[in-house]
């Protein structure tokens, strides 16, 4: 076919829009053209344009139809698969007219195409799978009724409450009687590990390098305010990557998890500031995999080491800082847990809680039978398949990884063989609440064995608005451009965000999750203790 | 929800009591099932308080099956006692109810107490599980001065049938359980109330922390442990376990199935112990509804409540003769003639703890220990 303007028509190696995954649905009616959705697009995905059109037009004195050429300006979607629109829907957000919105398109060929320049694609967020998972599921059909009665989730008391501590067995607690009571027998000079009383949802480790300084604080100011002003103990972990200095000398560092892993980011300046320390952290969780990508490592991109997380890792700015998939130190288990669990465990006089966070793997059980036996380990976290993250490659987070489900049971199973289902706590992460249902997840994690819960991705939905989904919706936490300022460093774009709204929102996140869980508790006639299903 | 009658005294009274105790907790009981633990025994059991009584039922090819077992184990019958039956429109006879009392195989005489308990325990798990296919045998207890009877029934016909208000079997602790059944099916071994090695419960209401405590005690390693036809099964094994395995005095068992909370925890003197107590057993803590009474090795008995106090019970009495109940009705069937104002109707915090041979009652508050 010949152009009709002459030029040679090659339009191979050029996608149509209907491989993207998103279509930019655009209304040139409403439009005022105030360049706004262009100036917001994090991607690049939609641009301003200037078209010259042809259109026949009656005008004149006698009406006579006539070709009319115009200069007229659109808003037109880019078809390159690089600036692939991400429905963040910024656009729509920002338009006063409603003239734009993505929609998603099924029939996209993303993943064809997705490789530009030979580098697999990498992203944030979680497993790409909208479909129902287990955990969401699971019912709990153990009702209450007539032979035993419900209990009152608003008049009974209860307690919501777990531990992050070995527990010593029954039958190995120095105890002796004196006068007819028990007490503690101080000449056995038995060692009892640190314990704490934790609410049975915590946040997940998610560095200060990978959230905004607004998100952290956010997150940080409203565990503070849950325990000390709703007295509902919720932990928070630190993620890699160093803590502020003036959080670690205050008080209120004791609702914070420290985490140490591969890169070893930011435990110079921890240890530098040990002296300076007032009180404990609440525990220290030594990091060797991830769910949503099970033996790969970290990166935070040179873009996010802005000056004040170089200070805090200890690093020069704007350089990438990549973990390395394992431990370097480590060559066995025994190296690589029992010893850096005892590390730790020394480091910090024997008074915080240090357990160890995998991913979800068919293996787990290797791991948990030796933590079994080791007298230190405060427990062991597994983080299931559809846990989220920063930045992953995409294969990783959509093809590998355990389901946490599956995992978290065979675990518990596994201890109640050895009747040490109390001496180690199980903390199970990885797509709770994936599809809203925060407070029934957990319930259903905790029936199936698991002590608590840790959460992430849940816990930037529900209190800062993170667009991203399972349909690949935005997932641009690696590129350091999060459009609601929760994952990046940009000042633009973190200045988007209220810190105040997101402590107001996860005070609210968790006293409710804390009523819902009583509500799912109440009937099954649990107040004090969580309960445990007898499946099998 | 069960009725329960139980009776401790300083003289030998027969099981008669608390059958028409609980008679007149009729209501209460759906005639599913009756279930008589008797201890420190008078009657033909008077001389024989230091030897083992098993106490079962068997049909005619179960007896053979047991009678052969225990011969070729070395232990040699003493005496048995059978129920004289009288047949109950109702009732299905079953071939043959026993307590026999044993002596101990040679080797074993000399033994201490606590490794003829275990034999004791071994032969009773293995005789339950030779019979447990085709129902040819069943075992309630093997200890000594302990005698155990269970039918299915209304109790007072299971009493007639047994003929216990002839025979001269008569005992100074009785535990008498009318069952309301809320299993799925009636179960000769789901009746209260439960012994395992001295220890006794019996308990009113449904076990809604049923499997986190099976799971612990089924993986303590002893094999006593096991069972749990009954969810209430477990309330006599937390006793056991508290006060046996452990050597924790009677009132930690209050303290371990409804630990107290944290801020109650400071007010006790013994809290250091308390907190680490509260943490390793949490798996047994309850959460009801359930009143528990019991006795003990040493003929201690006593009634707790759930935390949420979500059952009724009452003990009352006179000096010698203290009877724990589950309905007041009960108590004044078995002793009208006592201070009612000084009847004890235990709160949720409460231990109402009976001594040997009905000295006294006193309440043990867990608050205030």
């Amino acid at each position: 076919m010949e152009s009709a303007t002459g030029l040679k028509v090659d339009f191979n190696h050029k996608i149509t829009i209907k491989e993207l995954p998103y279509i930019v649905k655009w209304r040139e009616d409403r439009c005022k053209r105030c360049g706004q959705c262009t100036a917001v697009c994090p991607i690049g995905a939609i641009k301003p344009a200037v078209k010259f059109i042809r259109v026949i037009e009656s005008g004149g004195d006698t009406q006579k139809p006539r070709p009319i050429r115009r200069v007229i300006h659109v808003i037109e979607q880019v078809n390159n698969m690089e600036n692939a629109c991400t429905d963040c829907a910024m656009c729509a957000l920002v338009c006063p007219n409603n003239a734009i919105e993505p929609e998603y398109n099924p029939q996209n060929k993303f993943l064809f195409y997705k490789n530009r320049g030979g580098e697999g694609y990498k992203r944030g967020g979680r497993r790409n799978d909208p479909g129902v998972s287990t955990l969401d599921r699971i019912k709990f059909t153990r009702i209450s009724m007539l032979t035993d009665p419900a209990l009152d989730a608003g008049r009974h008391e209860f307690r919501v409450r777990s531990y992050i501590g070995k527990i010593l067995p029954a039958e190995e607690l120095p105890l002796k009687m004196e006068g007819g009571k028990l007490v503690v027998d101080k000449t056995k000079e038995k060692f009892i590990p640190p314990v704490r009383e934790i609410f049975p949802i915590m946040i997940g480790s998610m560095s200060m390098g990978s959230l905004s300084p607004y998100m952290w604080e956010g997150l940080a100011m409203g565990v503070a305010y849950l325990n000390e002003i709703e007295k509902i103990p919720v932990v928070m972990c630190s993620g890699e990557g160093g803590f502020l200095l003036v959080l670690l000398k205050s008080r209120y560092i004791k609702y914070f998890i420290l985490q140490i892993a591969s890169g070893y980011f930011g435990w110079d300046s921890i240890i530098h500031t040990f002296p300076y320390m007032t009180e404990d952290p609440a525990a220290i969780e030594i990091k060797y995999g991830q769910g949503a990508k099970p033996g790969d490592g970290g990166l935070l991109m040179a873009a996010k080491v802005i000056k004040l997380i170089a200070e805090i890792r200890g690093v020069p700015k704007y350089v990438d800082l990549p973990s390395p998939p394992t431990h370097q130190t480590k060559y066995s288990i025994e190296k690589a847990v029992m010893k850096m669990i005892q590390f730790m465990f020394m480091a910090f006089g024997f008074r915080v809680p240090v357990y160890p966070k995998i991913s979800g793997t068919r293996t787990a059980k290797a791991v948990l039978n030796n933590l079994a036996r080791n007298p230190y380990a405060a427990a062991l976290c597994i983080d299931g398949e559809d846990g989220g993250t920063g930045a992953a490659y995409n294969v990783s987070l959509d093809k590998m990884g355990h389901p946490i489900v599956s995992n978290i049971r065979k675990c518990y199973l596994d201890l109640v063989r050895q009747g040490k289902q109390n001496e180690l706590p199980l903390i199970a992460a990885g797509g709770i609440g994936k599809r809203g249902n925060l407070a029934a997840n957990t319930a259903a994690l905790i029936m199936l064995g698991a002590s608590a819960v840790a959460i992430g991705r849940y816990i930037l939905q529900a209190t800062a608005d993170c667009l991203g989904d399972e349909y690949n919706r935005c997932n641009l936490c690696n590129t350091g451009k999060c459009p609601r300022g929760i994952a990046t460093q940009d000042p633009k774009l973190y200045r988007r965000l209220n810190p105040d709204k997101v402590t107001e929102r996860v005070v609210e996140v968790f006293k409710s999750a804390d009523v819902k869980l009583r509500k799912i508790f109440a009937p099954m006639g649990r107040s004090i203790e969580l309960p445990r299903s007898n499946k099998t | 929800m069960c009725r329960l009658a139980a009776i401790t005294s300083s003289k030998y009274f027969s099981p008669m009591e608390n059958i028409l105790a609980l008679e007149t907790m009729k209501e209460g009981h759906d005639g599913s099932g009756l279930r008589l633990t008797l201890k420190d025994l008078k009657g033909e059991f008077i001389d024989l308080k230091e030897y083992p009584i098993l106490s079962g039922i068997c049909s005619k090819k179960g007896r053979e099956i047991l009678d052969t077992y225990m011969y070729e184990k070395g232990f040699k019958l003493l005496h048995r006692w059978s129920p004289k039956i009288k047949p109950v429109k109702g009732i299905n006879a079953r071939d043959f109810y026993f307590a026999g009392v044993y002596e101990y195989p040679d080797k074993w005489k000399d033994k201490s107490f606590e490794e003829k308990e275990a034999l004791l325990l071994n032969i009773r798990l293995s005789l339950r599980k030779l019979g447990e296919t085709d129902e040819s045998i069943f075992v309630f207890s093997f200890y000594p001065d302990v005698i155990t009877l269970k039918e299915v029934g209304d109790p007072l016909q299971v009493g007639e049938f047994f003929g216990l208000d002839k025979d001269s079997l008569k005992a100074k602790i009785i535990f008498a359980q009318g069952r309301q059944n809320t299993n799925y099916q009636i179960n000769l071994y789901s009746c209260h109330p439960f012994f395992l090695q001295g220890y006794c419960t019996m308990t009113n209401g449904e076990n809604t922390a049923f499997v986190s405590i099976r799971e612990f005690l089924s993986s303590r390693g002893f094999p006593g442990y096991m069972g749990y036809n009954s969810d209430s099964e477990v309330f006599c094994h937390i006793l056991h376990y508290c006060m046996k395995r452990l050597g924790y005095p009677i009132t930690y068992y209050k303290d371990i199935i409804t630990p107290l909370k944290w801020e109650e925890i400071e007010l006790r003197e013994d809290k250091e112990a308390l907190t680490l107590i509260k943490q390793s057993l949490r798996q047994l803590c309850i959460d009801g509804p359930n009143m528990v009474i019991g006795f003990t090795s040493d003929g201690t008995t006593f009634m707790v409540q759930d935390a949420k106090k979500l059952r009724p019970g009452v003990v009352g009495g006179v000096k010698g003769k203290y009877a724990l109940m589950s309905e007041l009705c009960g108590l004044d069937k078995v002793i009208l003639d006592r201070d009612k104002s000084k009847d004890i109707y235990p709160m949720k915090y409460d231990m109402v703890i009976v001594s040997p041979n009905a000295k006294e009652v006193k309440v043990w508050n867990q608050l205030q220990a």
